[in-house]
């Protein structure tokens, strides 16, 4: 299939496998930011080929497993009122909040519906104008344009059953949180291929100049992935640390202007809590007062004043910060699996533990399959 | 109206003008409180299933054909020659009647495509709210070949496993009839009968031939998972070889499935005994339905893992389960 084989040819992806080996003089800490990218270097073996090579650390680049307990249990609590309908992306529904998982609300009344697009639930809001529709608006810089224009149809069309429950993030003040920090052990960044094609990569330069740390921005296909560890690979091994864009067919550098200019006309840039992260500075959007009557929060009296904790057990915290690997946690495979988990990396399409559980290697399986 | 399905007036009528002129037959006529049916030899099989796909049509199929193809597969599948079908209905009051009509006459069509007889039936008519438009139960009757396949006990290491055609073609095909999906394809559901390449490859492979089973709900990994779990062995496959058309592979790239999860409605996996797998494919390549049967993998002693797949560069990872969105209603 086109656009998608030549970047999983198994014969080039050796050759990149044997250049990093070649060029790497010792094993270096590369963390890949997104989740996608995760999946991609377990899905392909790409993991297991570098072990003892280059270490992956894991990064946080899971929307869903950000997301806030608080603002998952205020989904629930919407999509039990009655004359609430909440719509999704599916990823979202399967992720434990601190009683439930929204699919589990569903099962008890809750009106909960999968949607593939925001737009879909402006549709939803228009046939329906006796219910409303809310939209639960989770994900990095690649999403945020579309629920801003969501906005914006709503608006236009005078729909005033529409609103947003607004959870998104940014990319860019988790890796600077995760620099900065004394434990960190992370020497270049794999940059999020999909959130660049949005935002760019100009604001790296920055990062990388602040923290001398190459930050490359790298798709999700094997052959993306091999290409953005290479071209890190390199760059430490000449002691360079600069911004590098491996994933040309998708990113330029200033971005995707249009996207950048709706997200800007509906959202501002706002310290947010990020489960198992705490408060990220500047870390999420939110609408701008002009458009409050769009945000579900205000409109249906959201209570953040009860902190709620993650189960005990769950080490999602130090997942999603990179400090251990999936399999490290007591409960993975044990009290923790995808019909079960205890945290929501284990059940994000983009979660890492979920991609540990998936991907795993038979010689770890240890319930038999 | 729900005085349709009360009994009275309104449902002989329903009943008389439009089920018995589509599935019309001496046995279903006759209108008693059961069918009478004629003496066999010989065992018989028989298998339930309850149809609730929504949209109720999509392309390549519909709840009527799907009705007759699913029933009609379970029973091919365990080597039994479908006879006879009952078909009950539940409506949704306010169903319009055109809708009714198409949906019977898809039923009707597929009952004489696969020679099976429709002799009993039931129709209830539930408030509005109560069902999504039109839900379907069928059961079907066969009779069961001297010699059926002796199911997945009888895997062996070394032996070969067969799908019947491109996987994944009726979940996609549905999800993207979906409303709420407004993707543009050409995706079209496998939905069919299976009785005829099924009892050719009995005929040509006799015991050679281990097992056969439809990939429904959750796939050929589905039925994988099942069959290691019966025969004890591990079950290898390779992610190159699975049949899968680009209209499917490019819808399950965008929606982040795995076409190995996605369900099928016309299509099987089949194990046979190694040196057996070229005669099957020749039998199954000689038939319109399965003309695109492909050997995916093959069974081995039991490993750590009950099925394995070999995907892109590393070593073979356990098949899971699916993660992510649950599919919505496909059957």
């Amino acid at each position: 299939m086109k656009y998608l084989d030549e970047y999983r040819d198994p014969q080039a992806a050796r050759k990149l496998l044997d250049e990093i080996r070649r060029r790497t003089t010792r094993q270096w800490t590369l963390m890949e930011v997104c989740g996608g990218q995760t999946h991609g270097l377990l899905r392909y073996g790409i993991e297991s080929e570098l072990d003892g090579v280059i270490e992956l650390i894991h990064g946080p680049g899971c929307p869903v497993c950000v997301t806030p307990l608080e603002a998952i249990d205020f989904a629930q609590q919407l999509a039990l009122r009655g004359d609430v309908l909440l719509t999704s992306f599916g990823d979202m529904l399967r992720v434990p909040g601190s009683q439930q998982s929204l699919l589990e609300t569903q099962a008890a009344g809750g009106r909960i519906r999968i949607v593939y697009s925001p737009l879909d639930a402006v549709e939803l809001a228009r046939r329906h104008p006796d219910t409303e529709v809310v939209f639960f608006a989770v994900g990095f810089e690649t999403t945020a344009p579309a629920t801003a224009l969501a906005v914006k149809h709503a608006f236009r069309d005078g729909i005033d059953n529409f609103s947003l429950l607004v959870s998104h993030v940014r990319v860019l003040p988790a890796m600077e949180l995760l620099a900065q920090s004394p434990q960190n052990r992370v020497q270049a960044f794999l940059a999020a291929g999909h959130v660049c094609t949005i935002t760019g990569y100009e604001s790296y330069y920055d990062f990388a100049d602040r923290f001398q740390l190459p930050v490359v921005v790298t798709g999700f296909e094997p052959l993306d992935l091999l290409e953005g560890i290479l071209a890190a690979v390199t760059q430490l091994e000449s002691g360079r640390s600069c911004v590098e864009n491996c994933y040309s067919r998708s990113v330029r550098s200033e971005g995707n202007l249009i996207a950048q200019d709706i997200v800007r006309e509906m959202y501002e840039v706002c310290d947010r809590p990020w489960r198992g992260f705490g408060t990220v500075p500047q870390g999420g959007l939110q609408l701008r007062d002009e458009w409050s009557q769009f945000d579900a929060a205000k409109r249906f009296n959201m209570n953040l004043s009860l902190p709620v904790i993650d189960d005990a057990r769950c080490r999602s915290a130090d997942v999603l910060a990179g400090r251990i690997k999936p399999t490290a946690c007591e409960e993975f495979d044990r009290d923790c699996t995808p019909d079960r988990p205890l945290g929501a990396p284990m059940v994000s399409s983009e979660g890492a533990c979920a991609a540990y559980y998936r991907y795993r290697n038979p010689q770890q399986v240890t319930s038999g399959g | 109206m729900l005085a349709h399905g009360e009994g009275g007036r309104l449902t002989r009528r329903l009943i008389r003008e439009r089920i018995l002129s589509a599935f019309g037959n001496d046995i279903l006529e006759s209108m008693d409180d059961a069918a009478r049916l004629p003496a066999m030899n010989g065992q018989l099989a028989m298998t339930t299933d309850s149809f609730v796909v929504s949209p109720l049509f999509f392309p390549g199929g519909d709840i009527g054909s799907l009705a007759v193809y699913g029933t009609v597969n379970d029973l091919a599948v365990s080597g039994a020659r479908p006879l006879y079908l009952t078909v009950s209905l539940i409506l949704e009051e306010g169903l319009p009647i055109v809708v009714l009509d198409r949906v019977l006459h898809s039923l009707a069509a597929a009952a004489r495509r696969t020679d099976i007889r429709i002799v009993a039936g039931d129709t209830k008519v539930v408030p509005r709210g109560v069902a999504d438009g039109l839900f379907i139960n069928t059961t079907g009757v066969g009779q069961l070949l001297e010699t059926p396949p002796p199911g997945p006990t009888a895997l062996q290491a070394e032996d070969e496993l067969i799908v019947t055609g491109s996987i994944g073609r009726h979940g996609m095909a549905v999800l993207c009839a979906r409303e709420e999906l407004l993707l543009q394809s050409s995706l079209q559901s496998d939905c069919g009968p299976l009785w005829e390449p099924a009892s050719l490859l009995m005929d040509r492979l006799g015991t050679r031939l281990r097992c056969m089973r439809d990939a429904t709900r959750g796939g050929v990994a589905a039925v994988l998972q099942e069959w290691a779990e019966s025969s004890q062995l591990t079950l290898e496959i390779e992610e190159t070889r699975l049949p899968v058309s680009p209209e499917v592979r490019g819808a399950c790239e965008l929606l982040g499935l795995d076409p190995v999860h996605v369900a099928n409605e016309g299509t099987m996996v089949v194990a046979v005994e190694r040196d057996a797998l070229g005669d099957a494919l020749s039998v199954l390549h000689s038939h319109p339905q399965t003309c695109d049967a492909v050997r995916i993998g093959r069974g081995t002693e039991r490993k750590l893992a009950a099925v394995v797949i070999q995907r892109g560069l590393g070593s073979p990872q356990p098949l899971d389960d699916p993660l992510g969105a649950p599919l919505p209603r496909i059957c």
